[in-house]
């Protein structure tokens, strides 16, 4: 339930544990060595970028072997790049880009191009968004 | 933007957290209550809780699905896709240099060939071959946004 229903209240953790039955104590206890475990990322605010003013895109670039390492590190050194993936296709490096402008993204992609000697980088902001949803149901095994 | 900077990390896990936020940005519980409430409900906070790591619920695998259609099709083919299920993200975004494919579908499944599966029967609804499956192989980096911080 701490999923999508946080309780944005003056004492979550009491309401965690009214709705549960179990006490505030408890809930806190249990929500401490579930994020220990690892299996929780964070807990807390995601925000729209774009409410927030800030430009975001996905972009992909191919990448020989022999540039791989140069490239992974040109692109993980930005806290504006928040996943970044190999993916099986000629365009084997995908990363999305999120920052206070496109001015800005655009600045960002020639900087990893010269660093990394790689590119052109593809640059496909969202013309449309038909779908964003983060929670997913859980199943079993 | 000091409170968004205080937010963006992980709530406090102790009785009164909104309390403890307040104090580091120097307003009140009420207060930070209240921005909390005003931004879920004008959406500047998509969701507010846990952010679980899918491989350990489940879900092993995840393809991106991209999609050739026709761009007067578009708007109809995102819409059906994002009705399914399975699809976590679907975007339009332009076509590039070497990708022909302008619509984009997050699959997420149990295995790779579920997500196969997902996407054959979703090329059957709305009857578009071309499409391309990538799954992927390496994770480099997997990290939440932190904004106002440059």
């Amino acid at each position: 339930m701490i999923q999508s229903g946080f309780p944005v209240a003056a004492r979550p953790y009491a309401a965690i544990g009214e709705k549960l039955g179990i006490s505030e104590d408890e809930v806190i206890q249990r929500i401490k060595a579930i994020m220990d475990s690892g299996e929780i990322r964070r807990m807390g605010a995601s925000f729209d970028s774009r409410k927030l003013g800030y430009s975001s895109t996905l972009c992909a670039v191919h990448v020989p072997a022999e540039k791989m390492d140069a490239a992974i590190a040109a692109v993980n050194a930005y806290h504006n790049i928040t996943h970044n993936y190999e993916r099986n296709h000629h365009y084997n490096m995908w990363f999305t880009v999120i920052a206070p402008s496109k001015e800005r993204i655009t600045e960002i992609l020639h900087e990893i191009e010269e660093k990394a000697g790689v590119g052109p980088i593809i640059n496909l902001p969202a013309l449309k968004l038909f779908k964003i949803q983060v929670d997913l149901p859980v199943i079993d095994g | 933007m000091a409170l968004v900077r205080v937010l963006q990390e992980d709530i406090p896990i102790s009785p009164q957290p909104f309390a403890e936020i307040g104090e580091e940005v120097g307003l009140s519980e009420a207060e930070v209550l209240d921005k909390v409430h005003e931004w879920l409900a004008n959406g500047t906070i998509r969701r507010f809780g846990a952010m679980v790591r899918h491989q350990k619920l489940g879900y092993t695998a995840n393809a991106m699905s991209a999609w050739d259609v026709p761009d007067e099709r578009a708007e109809e083919v995102g819409r059906e896709f994002a009705a399914a299920t399975e699809v976590s993200h679907c975007y339009q975004r332009p076509r590039a240099d070497g990708w022909d494919f302008n619509v984009f579908a997050m699959i997420h499944g149990a295995s790779k060939e579920d997500c196969q599966k997902v996407a054959t029967a979703l090329a059957e609804r709305v009857g578009i071959e071309d499409f391309a499956l990538l799954f992927s192989s390496k994770e480099f980096k997997k990290v939440s946004m932190k904004y106002f911080i440059e």
